[in-house]
Parts: structure tokens; sequence; C-alpha cells
């Protein structure tokens, strides 16, 4: 099979003697540094274990849903270990997964800049995460919490004696720090780009994550107020969201899925960006209908501030609201298609080669359109009562932030790798794992598409045992997936002693970030550089073999 | 320092601004671009204030158009006098505060003092009168959830005896009281995380901090100020100044 790698001689190849790894040394030189570099890294490893914590829990239900009866773990353990599940993979990984750790690493170096416009409030916001993040593994040491990831009132206000309150605290705080990780990406991408990187030359990747910082900055401020007012109802008793006082829970519903839909967009804007950047790459050619791509990022942005509603189609909203909802629900699609059909065009009579974070993109752009698609049905009135609160929705949205996210999130990971390590990953074992976590995404997901049209209720320890099939079969696969995810933690562990040594451009990509040296500089570029080609511009990439980029002293 | 020179050293600005002053962080290219960035985020980051505060006002709008008559009442039961003076000593604070930012684009140190100083006292005897009001209302028995009682909203008060609400009605005034305590709690949260900060960069002012051509922190915290008193000018009429007029 054909490929584009380009090593250099790995017998004369040496990393770059000074890089941002290894500029200081010490447990203090990371802990307060101020590299955008060095705080992605530290929040590759933070989210890693979070994700590994939440992926224990998912294997936790998925045995207990082995069985119908409700064996292995007990109601109400299972509603806890549900609960952390959601809230660890929702607020500790998904949220931060993609923007946190590659964008905070790259944004800075796409526009051209030495770092984040704010670099203190960048280790701010890894400290928050931490904090944060602490305070949930306490929570769930000490008596879990069993509200769902959705703290519905009044369930989470009056019904339970479980840690609701310092659950709720640990969310607020990690939400600062994901407010403080996009107001940092929105002013560093427009004060900060190097001379003549216009906004149209910005790759995509740095749109995408435009419009997933301003998700960001508008919606998690509401969330924040909203649990405060569940905490101050819980604590005190105040009556904003308590019908026996006048207050309504169905507020509680708005208020919430108004940062919480557009959360999934802060989760999935991220991934397309990797996506784009990957595709490019892999297929030879400038991204298709560029600026479509890059305002179609905005727009999802934009919808996706005017469709939360569709979370509460069965919870006594008028029948005309949840008519322009689910209008509105549809039009989120035509963006999210553009880029599909992009994406596609892109492919088209490019020079294809399947290298690893290809495969996984592939797999992305796949496993989205069923789970984006999935999601039209269920933004239909109709459909949506019949199919809301089943596990139809749990195989949509993890369709979409699994196959679609996770993918993409391994795929930006497999992709950047070199840059950010200055070593290869072993190329047949990642194929390997990309093809593994494919198969068992599938086989764990797809069955319970199957199980919610039948009328299988989610969140529930026990079920009918005409069920028992398709759940075996789902379970079957999370082992799978689970392989799946292992394999890639122990070899890019493994590569960064004895990986292949990567060179500045293995992909011979044509982003600011491939022009540098891997792993690279602390200041990132020796000089200021100044851009005159467009993204993707591949003729460009080929006149300059050999030559230097320009720059400024 | 005297104003000539002060004046000569004010038109030198430009010039400092190519330059590498000692405040210039090594990512920003020049000082006129650091500066643009720590404005943007600070009006950024006041976006989010808007936010977080507007799931408040939006609460606060369903519930006055459900229970116009509940927020009348409890709106009469606050001390108008109270607001007032509240709205005026913060008003006030905005102009010291304002005149503190002059000051440190005028490199006077001991004026910046000053006005610093006297924001911070404004800002304190703002959050006292609002201590006084809220131990006012624990003994009138208007705070939900702890001892609230809407037994007084049953009957009328002196000042305004038409506010006699049925039982189911008065039972709504904790509605209100609710987000009364919830607003004006979250904006005395404010003011108090912002007269930390105020004292914070008062004892770097001190030295010298702020008065060499490195304003934008005193600026940037002269526009959270600001919107901090914006936000209670919000406040004040929806939480005092219900139907009034009766």
């Amino acid at each position: 099979m054909s490929t584009i790698v380009s090593l250099p001689d790995q017998s004369t190849a040496r990393l770059p003697k000074v890089s941002y790894l290894n500029k200081e040394y010490g447990l203090k030189s990371w802990l307060l540094t101020g590299d955008h570099k060095r705080i992605a890294m530290l929040y590759l490893i933070s989210i890693t274990f979070f994700f590994f914590i939440g992926g224990a829990m998912a294997a936790l239900i998925r045995m207990e849903l082995l069985t119908p009866p409700s064996d292995l773990l007990a109601a109400d353990t299972y509603n806890k270990v549900f609960t952390a599940h959601g809230l660890i993979m929702v607020f500790f990984f998904l949220v931060p997964s993609v923007p946190a750790t590659i964008g905070n690493f790259l944004i800075p170096i796409m526009v051209g800049a030495k770092d984040l416009a704010f670099p203190k409030i960048n280790l701010l916001s890894w400290y928050l995460y931490i904090a944060a993040g602490t305070l949930m593994i306490c929570v769930l040491t000490f008596g879990g919490v069993d509200t769902g990831w959705t703290f519905t009132t009044p369930l989470s206000t009056h019904y339970l004696n479980t840690n609701v309150v310092s659950a709720g605290l640990a969310v607020f705080i990690a939400g600062f720090s994901s407010i403080f990780t996009g107001l940092n990406f929105i002013v560093t991408i427009h004060r900060m780009r190097a001379p003549g990187m216009t906004w149209f030359r910005l790759p995509l990747f740095v749109w995408s994550h435009y419009a997933a910082s301003i998700l960001m900055v508008l919606g998690t401020p509401v969330l924040a107020i909203t649990l405060v007012l569940v905490v101050l109802e819980r604590t005190i008793g105040i009556g904003v969201f308590d019908p026996t006082k006048g207050g309504d829970p169905l507020l509680f519903q708005h208020l919430f899925w108004f940062y919480s839909h557009p959360a999934v967009y802060i989760m999935i804007l991220p991934g397309m960006g990797v996506i784009s950047e990957v595709i490019s790459t892999f297929s030879r050619k400038r991204v298709f209908g560029y600026t479509a791509v890059a305002f179609s990022s905005v727009a999802i942005a934009v919808f996706g501030f005017f469709v939360w509603a569709h979370h509460m189609f069965i919870m006594g909203i008028s029948n005309y609201s949840a008519l322009v909802f689910s209008l509105l629900t549809m039009l989120v699609a035509v963006p999210s298609a553009i880029k599909i059909f992009n994406w596609s065009a892109t492919l088209y009579k490019g020079s294809i080669t399947f290298e690893t974070p290809m495969l996984y993109a592939f797999g992305f752009l796949g496993l989205f359109t069923i789970g984006g698609l999935t999601g039209v049905f269920l933004g239909t009135l109709g459909m949506d009562i019949h199919l809301t609160e089943t596990y139809f929705i749990v195989a949509h949205f993890h369709f979409v932030m699994v196959g679609g996210m996770l993918m993409a999130f391994l795929a930006g990971v497999h992709f950047w790798w070199p840059k950010m390590t200055g070593r290869m990953y072993p190329e047949s074992v990642s194929k390997l794992a990309a093809v593994i976590t494919f198969v068992g995404f599938v086989l764990t997901f797809f069955p319970q598409f199957v199980l919610g049209y039948l009328g299988m209720p989610r969140r529930y320890a026990a079920y009918p045992p005409e069920f028992q099939v398709l759940n075996v079969f789902s379970s079957a696969g999370a082992t799978v997936l689970g392989v799946g995810y292992l394999l890639p933690m122990l070899y890019l562990t493994w590569s960064l002693k004895y990986g292949k040594i990567a060179g500045p451009n293995p992909w011979q990509a044509t982003g600011l970030e491939w022009q540098i040296q891997s792993p690279p500089l602390t200041e990132n570029f020796e000089e200021t550089p100044i851009v005159t080609h467009e993204a993707y511009d591949y003729e460009w990439l080929e006149s300059r073999k050999g030559s230097e980029v320009p720059t400024v002293g | 320092m005297d104003s000539h020179t002060l004046a000569a050293q004010t038109a030198e600005t430009p010039h400092l601004e190519l330059g590498h002053p000692p405040f210039l962080r090594h990512h920003f290219e020049n000082v006129a671009q650091q500066r643009e960035a720590a404005t943007f985020g600070m009006w950024l980051f006041l976006l989010t204030e808007i936010m977080f505060f507007g799931g408040l006002f939006c609460a606060y709008l369903i519930f006055r158009n459900w229970y116009y008559p509940a927020f009348v009442a409890g709106s009469h039961s606050l001390h108008i006098w109270a607001g007032t003076l509240n709205t005026t000593l913060l008003i006030i604070s905005s102009f010291t505060m304002a005149m503190a930012v002059h000051a440190a684009e005028t490199r006077n140190r001991k004026p910046l003092l000053r006005w610093m100083i006297l924001t911070i006292i404004l800002g304190c005897g703002f959050l006292c009168v609002k201590a006084y009001e809220w131990h006012d209302e624990w003994v009138e028995h208007h705070v939900p959830g702890l001892n609230f009682s809407p037994v007084g909203f049953e009957h009328g008060t002196k000042a305004y005896p038409d506010d006699k609400l049925a039982p189911d009605m008065a039972e709504k005034t904790q509605v209100y009281f609710s987000l009364y305590f919830a607003m004006t709690g979250m904006h005395a949260l404010h003011m108090i995380i912002g007269i930390s900060l105020l004292i914070f960069l008062l004892i770097r002012a001190r030295g010298g901090a702020y008065t060499a051509g490195h304003i934008a922190p005193i600026e940037n915290f002269g526009l959270y100020w600001h919107f901090v008193d914006i936000v209670w000018i919000f406040l004040f009429p929806l939480l005092y100044l219900i139907s009034r007029h009766q």
C-alpha cells in the first residue's frame, strides 16, 4: 500500500537538542509552566486518567447488563455507576478532550504565535480541572451521586441523600476551567495571528476551535448559575425550581439544556477540526469548499444555541414551542451535512493513503453520519415521543460522542504524536487498534439502536429477558472496544522511547506546525513566520522544499 | 512628579510601546498587542458574566409574569431608602474607579492610591447596607427555606394596606425572595471578589507598578467594577421599584 510517510534516515537522525520537553527539567518546571505545549501534555495525561475511570464505570454497566436481573450491582449502585460514567465522561473527558490537549498544543502554533494570549490563565485552567477532578473522585469514593449527569430537579434537590452538592460544585469548577480555555482561544485567534495569517488562511482546525470556544464562553456560565441555584435549593431550600413553593422544575430543564445542548457541539466541533486536517493531508488536496466548512462550524455554534428544548419534548413544554424547536433541530443537520459532503468531496480524486489517523477519520465519517442522522429522527416530534429515554437515545449520542469525538481525538493524537513527541507510533499495531476500535464500537452500540426501538428504557439495572441477546452483543462489543482503547495507550507510551525519529514533517503536511522542528521549541518559532499561502496549499509545500520559511527578524 | 514632566512622559508613550518595557510578556510582539489582548479578554469575561446573571434575570422575568401580585408585595417590603443609598454608593464608586484609571493613565501614584482606597470604602459601605437589609429580612421571616413565613403578606402592611394576598399567592412571595437572595447574593459575592482584587492591586500600586505605563490591570479591573455596578443598576428597579406608585 502506498504511503506518504517520509522519515529521516534513522541511522543518523537525532531528536533536536533543545525542545519544549527538555528546555527545563524537574517537576516544578512542569507544574508552574506557562508553556501551552507543556500544559497540553499535563491535560493529556489527566484526561487519559479520567477516561479510564469513566471507562471502568462503563465496563461495570455493561457487565451488569449481561443478564436481565439486577444481580452484579444493586439498583442503587447501578444508578451511581451510570451517573459517575456520565459525569466523568462529559465534564472530565469529552469537553476538554481535543481543545485542552491538541487544541492547546496547536492553536498558537497554527496561528503563528509564541503562546496563547494568557499563559497563566491557561495554567489556572488546568489547576481548576484538577481541583474539580479531585473533588469528583472524592464524591465518587465517599458515597457517590445518583442523579444522572443531568442533576434533574426535584430529584436532585429533594429526593436523594447522595453527594449532590459536592458533585455540583465539582462540575461548577470544571466549568470555569472550560471557560478559561475558550476565552484564551478566542483572544489568541483574534489578536495573535502572525503577519499574513488572515482569517481565511487559518487551518479549519482553528475555525472549529473558534466556534467551540464561543459555545464554551457563552454556554458554560448558564450551567454555573443553574448549579448554584440547585445547590442553594438543596442546602437552604430557596424555591426557584421547587413547585411546592411556586418554583418550576421545567425552568431547571430549560437552563440546564441551554448549556448542555451546546455542550455537545463543544465536544464535537474540535473533533471536526481534526478530521478536516487529517482528510486533507492524506488525500493531498485542499479541503473542498474551505469557506463553507469554516462557516458551517460557526453556523453549528449559532444554531446550537436555539435547539435545547428538543431534550424536553415529553416534559410538558407547549406544542407550539416543541414544533419550533423540532424545526430548528433539523436546521443543525444542514451545516453538519455540509461538512460531511465537503470531506467526501475532498476525498474525491484525491491521492488517498491509509495511515492510522486516516483510518480513524474514516471511522469518524461513517459513525458520525449515523449518529447525526439518528439525531434527525430524534428531533422529529412523533419519533421522539416513542424513542426518548430508551436505548435509542443512548446509541445515538454514543455514535456522536464516542464514534465521532473519540475517533477524532484518537485520529488527532496519532496525527500530531510525531509533532508532540518527535517520535512515530508503531504503524501496523496502530492500524490494528483503529480497526479493533471500529469493530468494537459498532458491535457495542449498534444493537442498542434496535433495543431502543423495541422499547428498552435507559437507566435501569434490570430488563426483560427477551432483550438479553442484543445486550450480550453489546457487552461483548464493549470488551473489544476496551482492547481498542488500551492498545494505543500501551504502544504510544512505548513509542516515547523506542519510536522512530519522526523529523519535522513526516506527513508532508502544509500547516505551520509542520514547518518547525518536532518536538517544537518552547517559543515555537525561531522567528515570527510570515504567511504567504492559503491553508492546505500542497503546491506551495512542493515549491518551498529545500528553501526556508520566510520570516521577520 | 509635577504636571510638566508628567505631560512630557505621556507624550512619550508611543515610543515606549515600540521598546521592550519590563512588563511586556515574552509572547507578545509589542505593548499595544498585549494591551489589546488583555482588554479583549476582559470584555469576553464580562460576556460570560452577563450569561451568568442572565440565567437569574430569565428566571425573574418568568416568575414576575406569573406571580405579579406576590412580586409587588415582596418588593414593597424592602427598604427603598437602603436600595437608593446603595445605588448612590455604587454610582459614586464607579466614578472614583474611573478617576483611579485616569490617575494611572496620567501616572499619578498618590491620586491613584487615594481613588482606589475611596472605591474600596464605598464598596464596603455598600456591603454593610446590604448586610443590614439581609438581617432585617431575617428578622421579618422573609428568608425562604430557613425561616420563611408568608403570613405577613396575607394582611397587608401599614405603608401598603392594599397588599392583601390570597394564601396561595402569599406563598409565592417565596419565589420573589428566593430570587432576591440569589440575585443580591451573587451580586454581593462579585462585590467581595472585586474588593479583594482591589486590595491586591492597591498593594502593588503602592510600589508604583501601575504608574509607569502598565495600566492594563487597573483599566481592566475598572471594567469589572463598572460591570458589577451595572448589574446593580438593573437589580435595583427590578427588585425594589415594582409598582411603588400604589
